[in-house]
């Protein structure tokens, strides 16, 4: 006799066992600690921390320890984790014009004060596999000279990069571009309480159509592969806004928090973020000069292709307020802010691994009800005919069996 | 179809059974997980149970929440287990069914997930629990006033297929435009001769707004009007709760001449031999044979035990 499935419960304890030691792979080979990842995959500890939306290095490096190396998987367990967090207070607006910078670059100037800094990037590196890595080998530690003994010595050291003013702000000061918060909602209008307070929306369901504060922090989270790809289409010309990379900096900044109970703001702390701001598309009216727009990009840590991407998906989004006809999927707010989020898509995704048996189970109820009566009809009409001659008569039925079911999979 | 008398209960005692639920849960720091009771902390519980009041007082009306991220994934029954988070107490008695069935694999974690976070009793019978949070069945056993219903809904607008626009399904709401969706009903007919809609049938609750009942079965759908139980759905990765209260009017979408059926089988259960329930199909070889089983286990237990089987032989 048939003996029906049991054992949900041990399955999914002996998978967990069975994870675990997967997840550690060979004991022979020495355990990864969290403090190595910290400091040699953080990259992926930046990303994770970004679309996490939480700033803990050390955490996001656990994460992606118990995850494998996962990044989306890692950034589920820091957001789960992050939304038990009690709230205290939101931090005053972020200076970034303070920020001690690593690495600052415009591709709009070629001098400009503070200068070019290139800090520690991928850029001009040739992609050529480094085998000494894969011995072991430490290449270009301090220690070691290397054959130029004159390379230059690659910590930022003493040598502090002098203040270095936003390159938009040079423009700004010229009328050449839009002011940063121009259009953005909390300059006009209600200027009341809730201009104070930005919006969350980990605390409030998302509406349309949102202000830019909620979509940018909307992007701020969202996966950097989507909107790596909403950024590019708009590149190719699904909603082109003609993009220069005004300045990107990478750096150190104070995050400063102001308790009411106080009255002025300290510092709590200083986080690392990546920063771009785009000069875009210039627009002007008739009673309104010619000038450029922006797009803004922020993420922590060093990640800079996710603020370049968010920068550019951010002034796509703005389509709407600027005018512009909305016709691409970069630029249609419901369909971006609604599908930005890896934990939403991966996790809706992956739910088709649950059982849908009854639902299955219904649609083949209906598919051999069909199927039945179709063959039915057809032995019914084909007696006297012959094959060729049915096709007027077939009007009203589906002319395959293959349509069919791909209708009724559709419904 | 039963067509139980309809009455409407005064909101305040739907809102007493809500608050009931909650009675006695406030100070405890249950359990051994470090985790407030049922995992979400107090203010968030109180910020969902204003919107299911909402619900409630609004039936079938799709409540925007601020859903939480969960310790499960989105589409998981996050948006269920929220709802079942906010509303349960200790004394509650908690059954998690998937697919009808107790024991398959994501029910089982929901249980476990409450039974750590929030210590409370579990159990399989239908009759015993006050709470049962679902996903795609309504359980087989009718359900009795005071027991509640918690439904996890993947999409909780019947018209998202329609039109994906939030923008234009709540100006479509609003408006009663449902038409679409009568068109969408006909065009089926037109095709196949039949609804092709055969879970997730679209309803009408209490002659107002057209409500997804998550993708149970349209098999369930009668179960919903009149039920004595309260059914709370709850949608974690769309951010929306629902509600029919107790013995609300809820009519599946028809024509006159093709009016709502629901899905029968000329197979038997082979456990039980029921032939009422709904019926999960198992392969049992690479022949073509197949065997019909309930897909609510505890139904099919008890009629098992009961000796339905002999009765059916």
């Amino acid at each position: 006799m048939y003996v029906a499935v049991k054992g949900g419960e041990k399955a999914i304890d002996q998978a967990h066992s069975w994870l675990d030691e997967t997840r550690r792979g060979d004991t022979s080979i020495p355990e990864l600690s969290v403090a190595q990842i910290r400091q040699q995959m953080g990259l992926a500890v930046d990303r994770v921390m970004a679309e996490g939306s939480l700033y803990d290095p050390e955490l996001a490096a656990l994460a992606l320890k118990q995850a494998s190396g996962d990044a989306i998987e890692a950034i589920f367990l820091l957001r789960a984790y992050r939304t038990t967090l009690p709230r205290f207070l939101a931090s005053v607006p972020m200076e970034t014009n303070t920020m001690a910078i690593r690495r600052r670059i415009s591709a709009t100037y070629k001098d400009l004060p503070g200068g070019q800094v290139l800090g520690p990037t991928y850029d001009y590196t040739h992609r050529l596999l480094d085998f000494t890595l894969l011995a072991n080998g430490e290449r270009g530690s301090p220690s070691h000279s290397s054959p130029h003994s004159s390379s230059p010595s690659t910590q930022a050291s003493d040598e502090t990069v002098e203040d270095c003013p936003r390159v938009l702000d040079f423009l700004n000061s010229e009328g050449l571009i839009e002011s940063p918060l121009a259009n953005s909602g909390r300059t006009q209008s209600d200027g009341s309480a809730e201009s104070a307070a930005p919006a969350d929306l980990t605390r409030q369901p998302l509406d349309y159509p949102a202000g830019r504060d909620l979509r940018l922090q909307a992007l701020a989270r969202g996966d950097e592969g989507f909107l790596l790809a909403l950024a590019y289409s708009t590149q190719r010309g699904y909603g082109r806004n003609h993009p220069f990379a005004g300045e990107i900096r990478q750096g150190e900044v104070a995050v400063e928090i102001a308790p009411e109970e106080l009255g002025f703001s300290v510092i709590v702390g200083d986080i690392q973020v990546s920063e771009c701001d785009m000069i875009n598309q210039f627009i002007g009216t008739e009673t309104e000069a010619p000038r450029f727009t922006r797009g803004y990009g922020l993420a922590f840590g060093n990640s800079e292709r996710k603020a370049l991407a968010m920068a550019l998906v951010d002034r796509a989004l703005r389509a709407r307020e600027l005018g512009e006809d909305v016709v691409s999927p970069a630029q249609d707010e419901e369909f971006v802010l609604a599908h930005c989020d890896n934990l939403d898509s991966s996790g809706f995704v992956s739910h088709l691994k649950l059982p849908h048996y009854v639902d299955f189970q219904s649609e083949l109820v209906l598919l051999r009800r069909l199927r039945k009566e179709f063959e039915e009809r057809k032995s019914g009409r084909q007696g006297p005919k012959v094959n060729t001659t049915s096709k007027p008569g077939n009007q009203d039925e589906p002319s395959t069996d293959n349509e069919q079911r791909r209708e009724v999979k559709q419904a | 179809m039963t067509s139980a008398a309809l009455y409407h209960k005064p909101d305040s005692q739907i809102e007493n059974q809500i608050e009931n639920q909650s009675d006695g849960q406030n100070d405890s720091q249950s359990n051994s997980t470090g985790y407030n009771f049922a995992y979400l902390d107090e203010q968030t519980k109180r910020m969902i149970r204003r919107c299911l009041l909402k619900a409630v007082a609004v039936p079938g009306y799709q409540v925007p929440f601020g859903g939480r991220e969960m310790p499960l994934p989105y589409g998981w029954g996050t948006g269920g287990m929220q709802v079942t988070a906010t509303i349960i107490g200790q004394d509650d008695v908690l059954k998690v069914i998937d697919q009808g069935a107790d024991d398959t694999t994501n029910a089982v974690s929901i249980r476990r997930f409450f039974a750590r976070t929030a210590g409370v009793a579990t159990t399989e019978s239908t009759r015993e629990a006050s709470v049962i949070q679902t996903r795609h069945r309504i359980p087989e056993t009718p359900l009795s006033h005071g027991q509640i219903l918690v439904y996890q809904v993947p999409i909780p607008d019947p018209l998202r297929f329609i039109e994906p626009r939030e923008t234009e399904t709540r100006k479509m709401h609003a408006l009663q435009e449902y038409g679409v969706m009568h068109v969408k009903l006909y065009e089926d007919i037109a095709r196949f001769g039949h609804i092709a809609t055969t879970y997730a049938y679209p309803v009408k609750v209490n002659g107002h707004y057209v409500m997804d009942p998550s993708p149970i079965p349209k098999f369930d759908n009668p179960k919903m009007h009149g039920n004595p139980a309260l059914q709370l759905f709850g949608a974690g990765r769309e951010k929306r709760i629902y509600a029919i209260p107790p013995f609300t009017r809820v009519e599946s979408l028809d024509f006159e001449d093709h009016p709502f059926e629901i899905q029968g089988w000329d197979q038997t259960c082979e456990f039980c031999g029921s032939d009422h329930s709904f019926l999960d199909e198992v392969v049992t070889d690479d022949e073509g044979g197949r065997i019909f089983i309930c897909s609510d286990t505890d139904y099919c237990n008890q009629r098992f035990a009961n000796g339905a089987r002999q009765e059916a032989v």
